[in-house]
């Protein structure tokens, strides 16, 4: 792209569950916005639309991110990855563990357990860390807890979350 | 105390049994779609624009910005909308009445009655371009002076009219001479804040019209109300409405009635005829959703120095608004919990310039069982007793209020069971005594109590030649697993393996169901259920008998009749239908009404840690154990409960919604600000369930949807106390509280 | 949110000129705080420059044993950075106790740093706010006060500023590096941040054609011996009420080195200088604490809704260093 801003739309390649998908986008919609309105990949769910619930979270390059806060233009030639897209024993955990019941936040809470798992197996620490110098320290529930309160979830099925989570971990 | 179920024939019985939900791939695949992701070609988009006004009236109303907005279809208000029939009255023997949040009716007139109120509806063919013009309508009001300070109204409050649904009051003997003569006494003031639903799928419509037939997806809680009340707003024949809701994100009484995005949604759709599609955006659930208001409460308790009660009195304050709101029962778990010689209940109401208010998962005894329940462990202090055997001392034989026998009551059981599992008597009772390093440690109990009732709802069960079931019924997966727990029910009774039974619901097409609210749905499905495998069953015995296939499988008994299917049908939704179910459900709920005091029950034993420098709450443990008859599945069981009980730590502890008291406008309507639990905030919960069938009841289960949050605030107010010596009757209980 | 163009550029003289180009444009980053802001129409700006593909993503140890950061850095990799766990703990703290994981990883520091104020009264575009429109008026004051102020507020904003990784960085004495057509200057983050005064509006030294391009954190030596302490109205996913950044050497009994600074309690992240005077080679104990909490909040004043946060920040800074002397680093 030159210096030269454009007005209000781009076109933007995004490879979504490895498939690509070339798409003019208003620059205003969100990655939220393009999969559930432009591309029909309505797995992915807003909650508030505001960076608070986590009900929109997808990995970007296998990293877990709000969709609901990323402009789709910005996002130009990245690997998407959306519950449509995941093939994980995580699935049927949340299943047997009945970590859900309305169901709107579990894509969310599925792609971010995900995303959590390879952040803490990359070694990265959380505010429930008890030493910061460690790096390998235990998925404890406690851990999971601090890791997966970006998700909410109102009907209340956390100990679910927590129960499907660890045993996939462990 | 088990019952023994007819069966019918072979088959392992599968009620009671912790079954996955049939949902659960659905769900856990992204493949389970909601009101807002069904693809219609040419679809547009809606947005809301709120007034900015508490009271008055609109003097100009400027669109031309935002119809210049490229993309922009039309911009609706009252100047120009479509027409649009008002909502009726509150009629007890129409339900459909109670389908209207309120009586304003949406772009039809010029009146504010509350900050929020839609006074334009932007139509576009893209989201962005919606909420873009939305931001240029430009409204001027002639305002009027607003009663929008709770504190302040309180003293206008009147006593609350009383309707054959909502008893507003009782009155025992002269319980405040009882009061003043009792030698133990507490006289206590609770004050709750205003609440919102917060289910995480916001309100979302689509609406098509083909000529005058209108289809809506929509995220409900009632398909038939909503039917009903979209008929009788765009002036069309009900059998013309279909009310398509399969998948709901949630709802807790956020989606039992019909607000502003539906209709206007259908509105815009017929206004452009094209299929449109609005999802609330969270600031406008919380401007256009009805959620529960302020309250207060007195709770004065008088005792014996033996420690049972003489008196108990429970008054309160609540709000409506000027354009409709239904009342809590905020004194209900009073009528029935403990036994007293004297008993004076009054509910007040105030109208305000807000939002209506609607019923928020508890309604009624969430915040009455707060007030009451605190105000009980309070008391058992001053007697000296533990508050276990305090409410154990004060067990009543019948129902309280009126005499009447409990279809079932092992509350005392419960609790036995609760304390055994807790470790209650690791407790000492001495407040601040627990400690744990920088810790204070505190144990809480409390009562949860919820009223069990029934509604009307149709069915239809078909048996197939394959020994296949399919049971219809208008009700909607809103995470209950009724689906699930409902061809459980049919299994047993038609003693066929659980695989076998096929669900169709979610849409208005099908036989009428009673509504996901007040912990009804389960039940009141189950109970046509029943009596459809019956009546089936029925059919089949007589074909097997002219047949001669006594003995042998259903699918034989229809082959050798040449049948490749049997259907039967419970209720009709014809109009006469309908009404003559109305008839038979206001007799039966007449009748029993007055034999017997039915609910659920349960016991909630908590521990909190109270940081000693800073105040802050952390719930360590929980265990509620809960009596409400028969468990039908005890996965989606435990998970329901254990979700109740987390929306009560979220009251308890951080819900509140902020009602600027300068202008009634909302300042919280965010995930962000206004404090639902998440993870770290929950312990693990255990949960335990008695599983005592109620006799009265269809295969003596009762609801169990609204019985989890009662009591939880008081039993973690309770175990604040008891780490602290600080009495909380403020909700929420936050940090400065404590400090 | 209205229409904006946008361009993406790869490399920092393209971004400066871009921004100096068009007088009404926004750098964006990780877009986590300014894109919820031009939803609500807070932000409306004309142009978006997207600086994510600039090289400014790099963590480099300095030759003081200080750390130059990249502004580009998102929250979750410094947070993650094994040389900022174990030099840094309390930074590393203090961005883990900020928002989410999700947010954290589209997060950029440069942005954590711009982030603007969570106030109520900021957010709703109906209420009159002099930090959205100069004079308009300030509806916070008289309003809903818990998440306001006791410290640095004045008459016409009592809005806080809300990173927590900010309130560690000032402790550290960070750098801010920022670059325009014009060049590059250092800011000392405690300089960076404004106070309200009469203009609310104008929230840092950045002026608006200037890019930050990287934090520098000099070598704290101190600094390991470190712990950040974040009080809020929930477990987690939830901004301060109050929280505490601190850092404290004890020799034979004395504080022989100390670094203190707070959030959550005034309109820029607060470094308390007179809490740390009153420390320094004092014997580290309760009292000594007690003593350093009340300078440190000599000059709070509450709003009411708030008043809470005065006490409740003493005791955090008291607990907060009474748990680094029994308890050690957070490392």
């Amino acid at each position: 792209m030159g210096l030269t801003p454009s007005t209000a739309s781009s076109v933007i390649s995004l490879h979504i569950n490895g498939e690509k998908h070339q798409l003019c986008v208003d620059h205003r919609t969100s990655l939220l916005d393009v999969l559930r309105e432009n591309v029909g990949l309505t797995g992915t769910k807003k909650g508030c639309d505001q960076g608070a619930c986590g009900a929109c979270t997808v990995l970007l390059d296998g990293v877990r991110i709000n969709s609901c806060l990323a402009l789709a233009v910005q996002y130009d030639d990245r690997e998407i990855t959306t519950i449509e897209g995941v093939d994980h024993p995580l699935q049927e955990a949340f299943v047997r563990h009945d970590g859900f019941q309305c169901g709107y936040c579990t894509p969310g809470q599925i792609c971010s357990a995900i995303g959590m798992l390879a952040e803490h197996k990359g070694g990265a620490p959380s505010a429930a860390t008890e030493h910061l110098s460690e790096s390998d320290g235990e998925l404890s529930d406690a851990e999971i807890r601090e890791r997966m309160s970006g998700n909410l979830c109102r009907c209340g099925a956390y100990n679910g979350i927590v129960a499907a989570i660890g045993e996939v971990a462990r | 105390m088990t019952e023994t179920l007819p069966r019918a024939g072979a088959g392992d019985p599968v009620v009671g049994r912790p079954i996955d939900r049939v949902d659960g791939p659905a769900k856990t695949t992204g493949a389970a779609v909601y009101s807002a992701e069904v693809a219609y070609p040419d679809l547009a988009y809606a947005t809301l624009v709120p007034a900015t006004i508490s009271r008055g009236r609109i003097t100009s109303i400027d669109t031309a910005a935002a119809t210049a907005v490229r993309g922009v279809i039309t911009v609706l208000t009252h100047e120009n909308a479509p027409e649009l029939k008002p909502p009726q009255p509150f009629n007890p023997f129409n339900f459909a009445t109670f389908a209207a949040g309120t009586q304003v009716n949406y772009l039809k007139t010029d009146e504010i009655f509350w900050d929020g109120q839609p006074v334009a509806l932007v139509v576009a063919e893209t989201l962005e371009a919606a909420h873009e013009a939305a931001a240029l309508v430009r409204v001027a009001y002639e305002e009027r002076p607003s009663a929008v300070d709770f504190a302040a109204e309180e003293g206008n409050a009147q006593p609350q009219k009383a309707n054959m649904v909502l008893p507003s009051g009782a009155k025992k003997g002269d319980a405040e001479a009882a009061f003043a003569a009792s030698p133990v006494k507490v006289d206590l003031r609770f004050t709750t804040p205003p609440h919102n639903h917060n289910a995480i799928e916001p309100h979302a419509t689509t609406a098509v019209w083909d000529g005058n037939r209108l289809t809506v997806h929509d995220s409900t809680q009632s398909i038939d109300w909503l039917r009903t009340h979209l008929a009788l707003r765009f002036d069309v024949q009900p059998a013309n409405v279909r009310v398509v809701s399969t998948y709901v994100g949630g709802g807790f009484g956020g989606k039992s009635v019909v607000w502003a995005g539906t209709i206007l949604t259908a509105l815009a759709a017929r206004a452009i005829d094209r299929p449109v599609r609005m999802m609330l955006t969270r600031e406008a659930v919380y401007h256009t959703v009805g959620a529960r208001g302020a309250a207060t409460q007195r709770v004065a308790l008088g005792a014996g120095e033996d420690g049972r009660l003489t008196s108990l009195i429970h008054t309160t304050v609540a709000r409506t608004s000027r354009v409709g709101g239904l009342p809590e029962t905020l004194t209900s778990p009073s009528r029935h919990l403990y036994a007293t010689p004297t008993m004076l209940l009054q509910q007040h109401l105030v109208e305000m310039d807000l939002i209506p208010p609607s019923p928020m998962r508890t309604p009624s005894e969430g915040i009455g069982s707060f007030a009451l329940e605190s105000a009980i462990d309070e008391l058992a202090y001053q007697v000296g007793m533990d508050p276990i055997r305090f409410r154990m001392l004060n067990e009543p034989a019948t129902n309280p209020v009126d005499g009447k026998a409990f279809s079932r009551r092992w509350l005392p059981e419960a609790y036995a069971l609760g304390a055994e599992q807790f470790g209650w008597s690791e407790r000492t009772p001495e407040p601040g005594s627990m400690r744990d390093g920088r810790w204070l440690v505190g144990m809480g109990v409390a009562t949860a109590f919820h009223p069990a009732q029934q509604m009307a709802a149709n069915v239809t069960v078909r048996l197939s030649v394959d020994g296949s079931v399919v049971v219809r019924c208008a009700f909607q997966e809103i995470g209950v697993g009724a689906a699930t727990v409902q061809a459980q029910i049919a299994a047993d009774a038609l003693g066929v393996p659980f695989e076998n039974v096929r669900v169709e619901y979610g849409d208005s097409d099908l036989p009428s169901s009673a509504a996901a609210i007040g912990s009804v749905q389960t039940a009141t499905v189950a109970n046509s259920l029943l009596e459809g495998c019956e009546k089936l069953k029925k059919r089949l015995r007589s074909l097997a008998r002219r047949h001669g296939t006594t003995g042998q499988s259903h699918g034989e008994t229809l082959a050798r009749a040449g049948l490749p299917s049997l259907e039967v049908a419970i209720g009709s939704d014809t109009r006469v239908g309908k009404v003559t179910g109305q008839v038979k459900f206001f007799t039966r709920f007449l009748r029993e009404q007055r034999r017997w005091m039915k609910a659920a029950y349960g016991a909630h034993f908590c521990e909190v840690r109270i940081d000693q420098d800073t105040g802050e709450v952390r719930v360590a443990r929980w265990t509620g154990v809960f009596d409400f008859g028969r468990v039908i599945n005890t996965k989606t069981a435990t998970s329901q409960l254990r979700g109740g009980i987390i929306a009560g730590i979220g009251m308890a502890l951080g819900e509140e919604t902020l009602v600027d008291p300068r202008n009634g406008r909302i300042m919280n309507p965010s995930l962000a600000e206004y404090h639902l639990p998440v993870q770290a905030d929950i312990p693990q919960i255990e949960v335990m369930c008695l599983d005592e069938p109620d006799p009265t009841m269809p295969l003596g289960l009762t609801g169990i949807g609204e019985v989890g949050p009662t009591g939880v605030a008081a039993a973690i107010a309770n175990a604040v106390h008891h780490a602290t010596g600080k009495r909380i009757r403020d909700l929420p209980l936050t940090l400065d509280k404590l400090l | 949110m209205k229409s904006f163009s946008y361009v993406a550029v790869s490399d920092v003289e393209d971004a400066v000129r871009a921004i100096a180009a068009e007088p009404n444009a926004k750098f964006l980053g990780g877009g986590t705080n300014l894109v919820d802001l031009m939803r609500e129409n807070v932000e409306r700006p004309d142009v978006l420059v997207d600086i994510t593909r600039l090289p400014l993503n790099g963590i480099e140890e300095l030759p003081d044993s200080g750390i130059r950061i990249g502004a580009l850095v998102r929250n979750s990799e410094l947070a993650a950075h094994p040389v900022i766990r174990t030099r840094y703990p309390m930074l590393s703290q203090a961005i883990l106790h900020g928002a989410s994981a999700q947010l954290r990883n589209m997060a950029t520091v440069g942005g954590n740093l711009m982030q603007r104020t969570r106030c109520l009264y900021f957010y709703d575009s109906a209420s009159p706010c002099n930090k959205r429109e100069q004079g308009s008026g300030c509806t916070a004051i008289g309003g809903f006060t818990r998440g306001h102020a006791i410290l640095g507020a004045s008459e016409h904003c009592i809005a806080t500023h809300p990173s927590d990784m900010a309130v560690a960085l000032v402790a550290l004495d960070a750098v801010v590096e920022v670059r325009s057509e014009h060049g590059t200057r250092r800011i000392p983050l405690a300089d960076f941040h404004r106070l309200p005064g009469s203009t609310p509006h104008i929230e840092t030294e950045l002026a608006p054609d200037e890019l930050i391009t990287a934090v520098e954190v000099p070598g704290v030596p101190v600094a390991a011996m470190s712990r950040y302490r974040k009080v809020r109205d929930r477990a987690s996913y939830a901004f301060a009420l109050v929280s505490v950044a601190a850092a404290m050497e004890v020799r034979d009994g004395r504080v022989s080195a100390v670094r203190l600074a707070l959030g959550g309690v005034a309109p820029k992240p607060w470094r308390a200088h007179e809490a740390e005077e009153a420390l320094l080679g004092a014997p580290a104990t309760e009292e000594s604490f007690g003593r350093a909490a009340d300078a440190a909040l000599a000059s709070a004043v509450g709003q009411g809704d708030n008043d809470f946060k005065i006490d409740l920040a003493r005791r955090t800074l008291v607990a907060t260093l009474r748990r680094l002397l029994t308890e050690g680093s957070a490392a």
